[in-house]
């Protein structure tokens, strides 16, 4: 059948109603978190209508109910990602943020001799335009272990700058964190040079994929990377429930973050052991609802095809900047063609301040975010306090795109100029 | 449209036109405050005589409501007390939680009244109340220097 965004739409509940006094929706805030079908939705309340149990507890039939859809949602995820030592490499966490979090904490409980201690010798990389969940608790780890945070800078045209590179990843780094996609700029990073120079200086590679793994094909077995972390929420799934992969060997080494019951495998009064991967690194009861409700959403995106969905965001993207691009006083933050870039796309228009443009916006039926989108270096690098972003998914359509240019236009009459 | 109660005009005034906009040189107290969630800042210079306000300078970005709002509340409370200042600020925090349902005492807040649509919208409370927050801030530092 053919691809058409209409008829996806008929699978989203929420686009039945209306918003602001009978306004249409425009959703354009798939950046901060993504509608849901009803495939998704059935699955968490099937879950918890017919099979709901603590999995991997209890000896009866229901928890073996549980225990089947939870671990079949980690081979659904395994699957999707291309994960090359299967679903023993997917953890589920809460989301992405919990899942960079852990990697921070565990490596922070890594003893000497261990491949993930940290020491004053040693350097995490990050970049300018990382979120604050990719950021923020690298610099926490640094804090505590002494080691040095460097990062790649950001050009002004929203670039990683790599012209560095030998020299910020140096032969003491361990870890190279990154996003795989800005959530401000829209960029697309180059991971093979990366990747390349921080394997032949023996650090490890930790893909934040936010903003890519709901949107593109992502095939581990050939992105290189070594660490991978992407919330449900803004990929259909539920909210609560978020993936880390690793590869086998390492998540092996890693030691655990949280402690605590499933996680184990023996415990006396002073000592405890731990369980195999992945169940080392979820302690206690899981969020098994909405780990099926991901599986669900999984395959409701696999079912249009993640090459369908991309086609379907870059050729609409070009049109958005296409339109964007015809307002007078308007500027793209970041990279303004559709290379390497995906549909998430910020600009600010001189004058109304994005607050206020979304204000407008809102009035209208159109969602989008304004702000700082949670990455306070980057606006500061790009020299832009806030902005106003519009982010596209696979139920958006020219007309979406029409309504935010007929609104901004619309913002621009109705606050004069300044 | 339910927008036109928020952008009142007189607000959309202080806005294009910012009053006592450009810091002081000197001050008694001088604060810095930023509002998280969209990024809007404000630095407040509050110089008393006694226990007046002889002058309120400020200087900032962000948007529309937060800006026209520590613009008129600088005119507001220049010359007043820091008795009549803090009551006019309880009266405007009370306005902004009133979800609404309150037009404001004109007496006591005068053009700040514009602000009352503000209420209904819970995303902007924020936004007119950043002022006042450095100022309160301002006012304590200023009286345990
Ligand atoms: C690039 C990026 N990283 C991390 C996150 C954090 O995701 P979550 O809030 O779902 O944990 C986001 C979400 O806004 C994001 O866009």
């Amino acid at each position: 059948m053919l691809f058409s965004p209409e008829q996806i739409r008929k699978d989203f509940p929420i686009f039945e109603r209306t918003v602001r006094g009978g306004k249409k929706l425009v959703y354009l805030d798939n950046g901060a978190t993504s509608q849901k079908p009803n495939s998704v939705l059935e699955a968490e309340t099937n879950f918890y209508k017919l099979h709901n149990a603590a999995a991997h507890r209890g000896a009866h039939q229901l928890a073996e109910e549980a225990t089947q859809a939870y671990e079949g949602a980690r081979e659904i995820v395994a699957e999707f990602l291309n994960a090359p030592g299967g679903s023993e490499e997917i953890v589920f966490t809460k989301s992405a943020t919990e899942a960079l979090n852990l990697m921070a904490y565990a490596m922070g409980n890594a003893h000497p001799g261990n491949r993930f201690h940290l020491g004053p010798q040693d350097r995490i990389v990050v970049t300018e335009m990382e979120h604050h969940s990719n950021l923020v608790p690298w610099q926490q780890l640094c804090d505590r272990t002494g080691a040095e945070l460097a990062w790649f800078e950001v050009t002004p045209h929203g670039r990683l700058d790599l012209s560095a590179i030998d020299s910020v990843i140096t032969p003491n780094t361990k870890v190279v964190s990154l996003t795989h996609q800005s959530n401000v700029l829209g960029t697309i990073n180059p991971l093979e040079e990366i990747v390349r120079r921080a394997h032949e200086v023996g650090a490890l590679v930790i893909l934040d994929a936010c903003q890519s793994a709901p949107h593109m094909k992502i095939d581990l077995a050939q992105l290189g990377v070594d660490f991978l972390a992407f919330s449900g929420h803004k990929a259909l799934g539920p909210t609560g429930i978020g993936v880390l992969w690793g590869r086998k060997n390492l998540l092996e080494d890693l030691p655990p973050f949280l402690f605590g019951g499933s996680m184990i495998e023996m415990v006396t009064m002073r000592t405890a052991t731990w369980a195999p991967v992945p169940q080392k690194f979820e302690a206690g009861v899981p969020n098994m609802a909405q780990a099926v409700g991901l599986g669900a959403a999984i395959e409701y995106l696999s079912s249009v095809g993640m090459d369908i969905v991309n086609n379907h965001e870059r050729t609409l993207t070009e049109y958005l900047l296409q339109k964007l691009n015809s307002v007078d006083d308007l500027s793209i933050v970041g990279p303004n063609d559709s290379e390497a870039r995906g549909s998430a796309v910020s600009f600010t228009v001189n004058q109304i301040h994005p607050h206020d443009l979304g204000q407008y916006l809102d009035s209208q039926g159109i969602a989008v975010r304004t702000g700082q989108h949670c990455a306070w270096p980057l606006a500061k690098r790009m020299g832009v306090p806030a902005s106003t972003r519009a982010s596209l998914y696979l139920y958006n359509n020219e007309a979406d795109c029409d309504a935010l240019f007929n609104g901004i236009l619309g913002a621009q009459k109705y606050f004069g100029s300044f | 449209m339910e927008l036109d109660s928020l952008y009142q005009e007189v607000i959309l005034d202080h806005y294009k036109y910012p009053q006592h906009k450009g810091l002081s040189p000197v001050f008694t107290a001088q604060v810095h405050h930023v509002n998280t969630s969209c990024g809007d800042e404000i630095t407040l210079n509050l110089i008393l005589e006694g226990n007046q306000i002889s002058s309120l300078t400020w200087d900032g970005q962000g948007c529309s409501i937060s800006q026209a709002s520590v613009s008129m509340m600088s005119e507001l409370l220049i010359g007043k007390t820091l008795d009549q200042a803090s009551l006019i600020s309880t009266n405007f925090s009370d306005l902004m939680s009133s979800k609404g349902t309150s037009s404001g005492d004109s007496l006591i807040l005068e053009d700040a009244v514009a602000f009352a649509g503000v209420s209904k919208f819970p995303g902007r409370i924020k936004c007119a109340l950043l002022g006042w927050m450095a100022f309160k801030d301002a006012a304590i530092q200023a009286q345990t220097d």
